[in-house]
């Protein structure tokens, strides 16, 4: 692995990466109240009386939230508390109604855990790197602000208000842009194995407050920004990418690094200090006196852990053990929990189809699906999660090629066909005669005339050029265009040849 | 521990009370009055003693996931919310402009 | 026919079921003791007579058809403003509230709605709870209905916070009212007017829809004429709210069917550090008249130790106030309340003005004591200590109470003060409050129950403090002396 350097003027730069994620918790209603957290609602109809901080409301948190908090926290092998605190975090926003936030401080629900990282999607073993998680607290979202509505006015809206989010803070372990990307699709598949949050960017479910400093390799940390709110991946990436190149621009021509919140601006690619937060240092931080302390007992504790599905890097594991793909392939199949789903249900239905225990038609399934049917999907601009054919119908596919009725090459015509008609496989193979002929009379007949026809190649074959068993093969198979069983033709042209 | 102005002026804007300058000059001496007398507290042996979290002996209940279980916490009521509010507008609650 | 505005809740209920009277002509009544004192009294901040009407047609309905009228069935009362009341200002006697006008209802003026109680109005009280002498209500002060006996005709406080309260009991113009109590605000307000009020254990009661002051002391209770009304309005108002967190998930108990002032086999204890030095020798000696009634009554005196009591109200002083600074961020001029929005003000000075003009001193002294004490560097000097003092004030009670079963006190240390006699003087104002506030940090049921009169023929108070949610013996102590002590004082009418 390259070490990522920053190349300044006084020598290399080495960039120090932490991340905050804050992660929208999947529920039903809020964290504190019973409204809905619906994406795109109307202005301000999915706001309760509690989350518009009317005079005596109070909060009751939902158990869901704690429950999938948790779950996430068993999902990163983290050290989970059995007594946590909500904890208030004052300060004065136009998008926080109470004036406060209801976060944990002083004792988050989830304490250390890692998260492992690749980064050779090649070879998901050769290079991998743990990230240590300081910590998982629950708490409240903000709404949202309207700046371009009104000549004089910004408007508010509290839909998100009380939305509950995980914050995920990471050791300051990342030393690359490639890494915080890494780690952020990491975490994001393991949200969406364990489904404590869909992991969708776009509509803000999850996104990063990017912490960014530089040193001199060996030297001790330097003074950091945190740069709020990057929303994608690639923006983060770039956030990383900018800042520490900023910084270290600041510190060659003699300047300082302030510790500041910046704002990341997709346009330029640029980041630049965030001047309305200023003077919200200081967040007065205290125990919520309207919740007690959560207390985990055991009974909730073994719910949520026996409530967690098989995990990315474990599936991987297995489908490598278990039916031998490899290990890119694994490591495809198993990144995206959708991914892994979709594949397991068509092992099942292609196992069933033909009779034989899934290992065995793991890796004629596992490849068909990465290279025959992304393929086409891709082709048509869509993907997995909104395939035209089914699993089902794709397993059918695979058996018609398991028991020979049709070839390779014709499965490839088969799934066009499939995604253009949306017919059943075994249907278009009857409709369009795409069956694989195994009619030795038929066959013997096409290789006399092939044979008769290329005496001289006959003879060259015979003279020792064995090569030209392939041309012979071709021919067969181009003269009945392509539906002739191919071990068929094999051994009826070795009987012919002699 | 005793404050002066300067500390007074910035607690009142972090509390975002704007005070004249006789409201400062007079709540100066007021809190350290107060303040000078809560820090006898000092004086309490405390160790091993746990700050208070629940004022009676109770567990803190979580309730089910479900939207609008009871309608007086639940959403769906803008009429509601915003009846009070001084700017409303177009169901947004407005504010003079904000520069992020 | 008997004045009715004399009669308590219990005798009102009574009345009503029997048919002596109707509700709407006590509600009338009520209502017309009401509008002749209000501009003397200002007990009131909104009288809402036509709600007490209402209610009262309603129970009289109910009653012409056989249905049962509820536990306070046709008993007008005065609310508290602080708790949220669907349709009707709530405005914790503040400018930055003024005209908020809730679309919700609290649980607890819910529940009493619901037993057949109707409002006659929503009483005056200290700006958001914070004072001891109704002094800080920005719509004036509450006079007390009581006047020494020196002819000077000074007005007196009400007490506070709930000085609205006390003032609308004791002057007879409603029979009970709600109070609210953080650090003796039930308590000492009906020591000052010679009613009785009492705290239930902290959680009986929802605090939700009240406006909240301190969130871990904050609790509601009832202010009325004896110990049997309160124990009747009690049991009304609190219960089970799965809306407040830290309520209490326990059955009401029928306080008023187990009333008893028998208390043969009861230890009461008499906590030594509550004597001071330079005790009023009224208030020492209506103490020793409490011990005498009690020990009359079949109890056993014992002398208690509760050695923490000196920090009590240092601890209050920083931990209400903390709690405070954070509970009225709210307040910002964004979704309902005072907007002051300066020409060409941003955000947060929009904030800052509001605020500023919305709040009272009081108030605003408050807010920023809490600020400091959680403010970077602070916190543990000032709160966590504040809240291991807690612990160890609760420690004392939970030690006491191996030796006692409830423990009597004075309400406050002196009857009712001049108003503009502490206005000036912050502290002197707090320490009014410090004989309550240790049961308050405890979280204990407590009450005040009038004892006599001091030399200047003002009500005093004597108050009772139990075990957590041993309300009963609380009342029953309270009956004990209330019996013995014979208080049938009332202030002469001169408004
Ligand atoms: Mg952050
Ligand atoms: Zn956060």
């Amino acid at each position: 692995m390259n070490d990522y350097r920053i190349q300044g003027a006084t020598g290399d730069w080495e960039v120090v990466i932490g991340l905050e994620v804050h992660a929208q918790i999947t529920t039903q209603s809020k964290l504190f109240s019973g409204a809905a957290t619906e994406f795109g609602a109307e202005p301000n109809s999915q706001v309760s009386l509690v989350d518009a901080a009317m005079p005596g409301m109070l909060p009751v948190p939902n158990r869901e939230c704690i429950r999938q908090a948790v779950r996430t926290g068993m999902a990163i092998d983290a050290q989970i508390n059995k007594y946590s605190r909500f904890d208030r975090k004052n300060y004065f926003y136009a998008d926080l109604p109470q004036g406060y936030q209801i976060s944990q401080l002083y004792h988050p629900i989830v304490g250390t855990g890692s998260i492992e990282i690749s980064l050779d999607d090649k070879e998901p073993e050769a290079s991998t790197k743990t990230i240590g998680v300081e910590r998982i607290h629950v708490e409240q979202d903000a709404g949202k602000l309207m700046h371009d509505q009104h000549p004089t006015m910004s408007y508010v809206d509290l839909n998100r208000c009380g939305v509950a989010l995980m914050e995920i803070v990471s050791d300051p372990d990342m030393r690359s842009p490639a890494e915080a990307g890494a780690y952020l699709r990491k975490l994001r598949s393991v949200l969406r194995y364990v489904g404590s949050c869909d992991g969708n960017m776009e509509e803000g479910s999850m996104r990063a407050d990017v912490n960014v400093s530089v040193r001199k390799p060996g030297e001790p940390f330097g003074t950091r920004t945190e740069t709020k709110n990057v929303n994608s991946v690639r923006f983060v990436m770039a956030t990383i990418e900018h800042e520490a190149n900023r910084q270290v621009d600041v510190i060659e021509s003699g300047g300082t690094i302030v510790q500041e919140t910046r704002l990341f601006d997709p346009g330029s690619g640029t980041t630049r200090s965030m001047r309305s937060k200023e003077d919200a240092h200081d967040y007065r931080y205290f125990p919520d006196p309207d919740l007690l302390p959560v207390e985990l007992d055991d009974e909730f504790l073994s719910e949520c852990r026996d409530s967690l599905p098989e995990l990315p890097d474990a599936k991987r594991h297995r489908y490598e053990n278990e039916f031998g793909l490899s290990s890119y392939n694994a490591g495809v199949l198993t990144a995206e929990v959708e991914t892994a789903r979709w594949f397991e249900l068509l092992l099942m239905e292609s196992a069933r189809a033909q009779g034989e225990p899934p290992a065995k038609v793991a890796k004629q399934a596992a490849n068909w699906l990465i290279s025959e049917l992304f393929g086409a999907l891709n082709k048509l601009g869509t993907d997995l999660e909104n395939s035209p054919i089914s699993p089902e119908k794709s397993g059918e596919l695979l058996a018609l090629i398991g028991d020979g009725t049709i070839s390779g090459s014709i499965a490839k015509q088969v799934l066009e066909l499939m995604l253009e008609t949306g017919d059943a496989a075994g249907v278009l193979v009857e409709r369009e005669g795409l069956k694989q002929t195994s009619d030795t009379g038929a066959i013997e007949e096409v290789i006399a005339k092939i044979l008769a026809d290329n005496a001289d190649k006959v003879a060259d074959y015979k003279g020792g050029k064995d090569k030209l068993f392939g041309f012979f093969v071709g021919q067969t198979m181009k003269a009945m265009q392509g539906k002739a069983n191919p071990q068929v033709v094999n051994e009826l042209l070795k009987k012919a040849l002699g | 521990m005793s404050v002066d102005t300067e500390t007074v002026a910035r607690i009142a804007a972090l509390a975002r009370i704007k005070l004249g300058e006789d409201e400062l000059a007079a709540m100066v001496p007021e809190l350290n009055a107060i303040l000078g007398w809560v820090e006898q507290l000092g004086e309490v042996d405390v160790t091993g003693i746990e700050p208070m979290t629940a004022v009676i002996e109770n567990h803190l209940r979580l309730r089910d996931d479900v939207i609008d279980a009871d309608p007086l916490t639940g959403g769906g009521k803008r009429g509601d919310v915003l009846a009070n509010a001084p700017a409303a507008e177009h169901g947004f609650y407005g504010v003079p402009k904000v520069i992020e | 026919m008997t004045d009715l505005t004399e009669l308590g809740v219990a005798a009102i209920r009574d009345g009503v079921a029997g048919g002596d009277f109707t509700a709407l002509e006590v509600a009338e009544a009520f209502n017309a003791n009401v509008a002749a004192a209000q501009s003397v009294l200002n007990a009131f901040i909104t009288p809402t007579p036509e709600k007490a009407i209402e209610a009262a047609q309603a129970v009289d309905a109910k009653r012409a058809s056989g249905e049962p009228l509820g536990k306070m069935g046709g008993v007008p009362i005065g609310m508290k403003d602080l708790f949220a009341t669907k349709g009707v200002q709530t405005s914790a006697a503040s400018h930055i509230l003024e005209g908020f006008t809730p679309e919700y209802e609290s649980t607890v003026s819910q529940k009493l709605w619901d037993a057949g109680a109707g409002m006659l109005g929503k009483l005056n009280l200290d700006q958001f709870a914070m004072g001891s002498s109704n002094e800080t209500s920005f719509f004036g002060d509450a006079i007390n209905p009581w006047r020494r006996n020196d002819g000077g005709n000074a007005a007196l406080a009400p007490g506070g916070s709930s000085g609205g309260s006390s003032t609308a009991v004791a002057a007879r113009l409603c029979p009970a009212a709600t109070g609210t109590d953080t650090g003796g605000s039930i308590r000492q307000p009906a020591a000052f007017t010679g009613i009785t009020g009492a705290k239930p254990t902290y959680g009986r009661c929802s605090r939700w829809g009240i406006v909240a002051f301190a969130s871990s002391l904050d609790q509601a209770g009832p202010m009325a004429r004896d110990v049997r009304d309160c124990a009747i309005m009690m049991e009304v108002m609190a219960g089970f709210d799965p809306k407040d967190s830290t309520s209490l998930e326990l059955d009401v108990p029928s306080w008023e069917a187990s009333l008893s002032p028998d208390m043969t086999g009861k230890r009461v204890g008499i906590p030594r550090e509550y004597r001071l030095d330079g005790m009023d020798a009224d208030v020492a000696k209506s103490w020793d008249d409490g011990i005498a009634w009690l020990k009359d009554a079949g109890a056993e005196i014992v002398d208690i130790s509760l050695p923490h009591t000196k920090y009590a109200l240092p601890a209050y002083y920083i931990i209400a106030p903390a709690e405070a600074s954070s509970n009225l961020a709210r307040y910002d001029g964004v979704r309902y309340g005072l907007r002051d929005l300066p020409e060409g003000a941003g955000l947060q000075d929009m904030y800052a003005a509001t605020r500023a003009a919305g709040f009272g001193a009081e108030v605003k002294r408050r807010i920023l004591i809490g600020t400091y004490v959680l403010s970077a560097g602070y916190y543990d000097a000032y709160y966590t200590q504040a809240q291991k003092v807690r612990t160890l004030i609760s420690h004392d009670f939970k030690n006491a109470w191996s030796l006692c079963d409830v423990a009597l006190a004075p309400t406050a240390p002196s009857a009712a003060f001049a108003l503009g006699d502490k206005s000036d003087d912050p502290l002197a104002m707090y320490l009014n409050d410090v004989y309550a506030v240790p049961a308050s940090l405890a979280g204990l049921p407590a009450m005040s129950v009038p004892a006599g009169l001091n030399s200047e023929g003002l009500p005093l108070g004597l108050q009772l403090i139990g075990r957590e949610f041993d309300e009963q013996g609380v009342l029953n102590a309270g009956l004990a002396l209330e019996q013995r002590a014979g208080f049938v004082a009332k202030p002469e009418k001169w408004w």
